[in-house]
């Protein structure tokens, strides 16, 4: 109640709520008397109008209530305040039952719990590596990854512009198991500054770019690649002076074809100049260690896939 | 003058009714087809989505339906009262201003400029122009009632002036803001007391706007077009003012399941079941009325557009509480079954009742008895009818599937549908839905038509208002 201004407005809530209620109930008993009335030979009477008469026709009928309606509205007035005194309803008043949604909610979770628990206990015991050649953990994590990662990441796990392709072997943070595990606990922050000041002119700018695409190889101008290259010194810090990336903060590899924002030289002058801001959030409160064990597994196996060497999953 | 009503005033409001339906629905219908064929935004933002489905639901709301209250409560209120509108410079002032307001939405909607309140996007500026106009209306309406020439109100009137009243309430608290520029405020509450009022005001708008004000029309005209006398005054006494009582508290229904409090929660749920009787009352005087000549609704298509509106007016306030238990709410959320719900009580509840009014309204506000073609009448009957029953049926089953598809389990605990999965289930239905809507559009396309043959013959003139039987006059 205190988060509704404070307790002098439960106070008078229920006592609007009561008058409400009661004022609809009076009206209903001081109609209830009224019947149809019948004449002499049982038949009823014809029903009078109440005597008005607008634009120069319009009349009203005073029949009673219809039985029926006036028990169906008694019923819902019954219903409501017993319903209120059991659940709440009437200001702060908890109500009999004590019920809180909050409660059963935690009470529906615990019961989740209590039946799935044993059955992601087992996946917990195992390492991951082993829990990714279960095909039954294959089955949950790829339900878990479908539900709680592929409108990022996508349905087939090859990610979009700004969510990485987690099929391939190309990894901003790690690709081990540990990693992974780390990544969906955690969540990652990655954050590129904007780098245009650092660079120098718009002119270097372009040429740190042209030098950028140089390193994987791509089409870029030889001249404003070499004219780049000094000035790249600025982006080395994280991306190490080869352009190799650092995988302990999460700066790219720049020296292989995979682009996070596009690899053509427009969306690398724009990475520079503005920067790039990135979440993966945290996953931990979502769906707790257990369910992270097998997604882990599950996103390891994408780029790990099942060889024959593998040994069999036990049956 | 004094003499005769103001009829150019409903004139105005009664011609964009009819405009402003045949528009809000052809929207409806674009943004239908958006969600089976998503390229239908031509990759302009002013075309998209998000920004087209406030467009659709104020144009229809607002505008097609507002101008139908506005309207009608103009006609009723002088025809009842044996008396010219009270200021003919205010009346035209609320049609030009709230015509304004209108075309304010049509612009700045697909602009992208928005409070991001349901039903309640407009911003500031527009906002404040619409205090104004509803100010008038007030004025108006209860300045015409003040110079009755009959003593007892007309329960029409007592449904358009709880409407008018409590509408103005509404809109003042929930368009409580700070503006930081001319196009973009912030709302004075926060968080989930943000919320709570937003659908105090979301459900009212259902309970005042979408429902007493269009009881207020079917008063009137009900028992005109059957010219029976309303079935039971007892009735509308008391079903009026449970509705007053109850309404305000069944907002919370809309939050179920959400950080509000639990004893509001609690609160909406119970009220939005006592809302089911004093609801079913309306339903019941307006069918009632009718006992004894059932038989002109075989003759008639505007008496059956105005009873059939009853029995979709019964169906989603039956349906509409049910929604509201906790339990089945936990599967209707977020799903089409609220949107099938919505507009089993916009197309056949409001849409119907308006359109049979209308064609009650059209031809008298011309100079003539009747519509241009009884017979396009009936094709718009069974045109839109059918419209409406592909439209809910296939939102009813679409919204039960999403429910069930989102909350199936596996053995193991996971989800068995992605919500991709839920949504390529949903395809067909989209297809049927679109079809519908396009029905019911087409349909208006059909009284427009009629309407432009019926004005095109008739004459404007105002009517004389006629001599009161000494026993009737005021005392």
């Amino acid at each position: 109640m205190a988060d509704f201004v404070n307790n002098w407005l439960g106070i008078v809530l229920t006592a609007v709520v009561v008058i409400s209620i009661l004022a609809c109930g009076i009206l209903l008993i001081m109609q209830s008397k009224i019947k149809v009335k019948v004449g002499a030979d049982g038949k009823p009477l014809p029903v009078e109008t109440t005597g008005h008469v607008w634009d120069v026709d319009l009349q009203e009928n005073n029949n009673p209530l219809p039985g029926w309606w006036m028990n169906l509205f008694y019923i819902t007035l019954v219903f409501a305040v017993v319903y209120m005194l059991l659940y709440g309803g009437f200001g702060s008043y908890k109500g009999v039952l004590n019920w809180s949604e909050n409660q059963e909610y935690t009470d529906e979770i615990k019961a989740g719990d209590a039946k799935y628990g044993p059955l992601f206990q087992k996946f917990m015991a195992m390492d991951i590596q082993a829990v990714a050649r279960d095909p039954q953990a294959h089955e949950i994590g790829e339900r878990l990854f479908l539900n709680n990662c592929a409108q990022c990441h996508g349905s087939d796990a090859q990610g979009v512009k700004g969510f990485p392709n987690l099929t391939d072997k190309d990894w901003l943070y790690g690709g081990d198991p540990q990693t992974i595990l780390t990544t969906l606990h955690e969540g990652r922050n990655g954050m590129m500054p904007p780098m245009a000041d650092a660079v120098g002119t718009p002119e270097d700018v372009l040429n740190v770019a042209n030098y950028v695409l140089s390193l994987s190889g791509s089409r870029h101008d030889a001249d404003k690649a070499k004219l780049g290259k000094a000035k790249f010194a600025a982006c080395a810090g994280c991306h190490g002076e080869n352009g190799q990336g650092m995988q302990a903060m999460g700066a790219p590899n720049l020296t292989d074809k995979t682009w996070l924002y596009g690899g053509n030289i427009e969306s690398i002058v724009e990475t520079i100049n503005k920067g790039r801001t990135n979440t993966m959030p945290s996953y931990k409160g979502v769906l707790g260690e257990d369910k992270l064990h097998l997604l882990a597994a599950y996103v390891w196996s994408l780029s790990n896939p099942a060889t024959t060497n593998d040994a069999a999953p036990a049956k | 003058m004094e003499n005769t009503y103001n009829y150019r005033v409903v004139r105005q409001f009664a011609i964009m009714t009819i405009a402003w339906g045949f528009i809000g629905m052809l929207v409806g219908v674009l943004i239908a087809a958006q969600l089976i064929w998503p390229d239908l935004d031509f990759g302009l933002p002013w075309l998209s989505y998000g920004r087209l489905r406030p467009l659709h639901t104020n144009a229809v709301i607002f505008a097609f339906g507002g101008s139908a209250l506005f309207a009608a409560s103009y006609y009723v209120v002088q025809r009842t009262s044996h008396a010219r509108l009270f200021c003919d410079k205010l009346a035209a002032f609320t049609f030009w201003g709230y015509q304004a307001v209108i075309v304010s939405a049509v612009i700045t909607l697909p602009l992208g400029i928005t409070r991001a309140k349901e039903y309640a996007e407009l911003e500031w500026p527009i906002a404040l122009l619409l205090t104004v106009v509803w100010v008038a209306y007030a004025v108006v309406f209860f300045g015409t009632l003040a110079k009755r020439k009959i003593e007892h109100i007309y329960v029409a009137n007592w449904f358009f002036g709880a409407f008018i009243v409590v509408v103005a309430m509404l809109h003042v608290v929930n368009a409580a803001v700070l503006p930081v520029s001319m196009w973009k405020s912030y709302s004075v509450y926060a968080g989930v007391q943000d919320a709570m009022v937003q659908w105090w005001y979301g459900h009212n708008a259902v309970g005042f706007f979408l429902t007493a004000g269009f009881l207020g029309m079917m008063y009137y005209f009900i028992p005109k077009q059957i010219n029976r006398p309303v079935y039971s005054y007892r009735l509308s006494i008391v079903h009026f003012w449970a509705l007053v009582f109850t309404y305000m508290w069944a907002g919370p229904h809309h939050l179920l399941y959400t950080s509000l409090p639990d004893w509001a929660q609690s609160l909406g749920m119970v009220f939005s079941l006592i809302l089911l009787a004093p609801s079913w009352g309306g339903m019941i005087n307006g069918i009632m009325t009718l006992s004894g000549a059932w038989s002109t609704l075989r003759s008639d298509p505007i008496l059956r557009f105005l009873i059939v509106s009853l029995s979709f007016y019964g169906m989603s306030t039956f349906e509409g509480p049910m929604m509201s238990i906790k339990t089945v709410n936990a599967l209707s959320h977020y799903t089409d079954w609220t949107i099938g719900h919505v507009h089993s009580g916009a197309l056949g509840w409001v849409g119907f009742i308006t359109i049979g009014s209308m064609y009650y309204l059209i031809p008298r506000l011309f100079g003539r008895t009747e519509m241009y073609s009884k017979k396009l009448i009936e094709v718009h009957f069974w045109v839109s009818t059918i419209g409406v029953v592909l439209y809910i049926a296939s939102m009813w089953i679409a919204g039960v599937m999403q429910g069930l598809m989102w909350r199936a389990v596996n053995d193991d605990g996971t989800l068995t549908y992605t919500f991709i999965e839920s949504v390529k289930a949903t395809f067909p239905y989209y297809v049927i839905r679109l079809g519908g809507g396009a029905l019911y559009a087409s349909g208006m396309l059909i009284m427009v038509y009629n309407v432009v043959k019926t004005i095109a013959a008739g004459k404007i003139e105002d009517a004389k208002i006629p001599a009161l039987p000494a026993a009737a006059a005021h005392a």
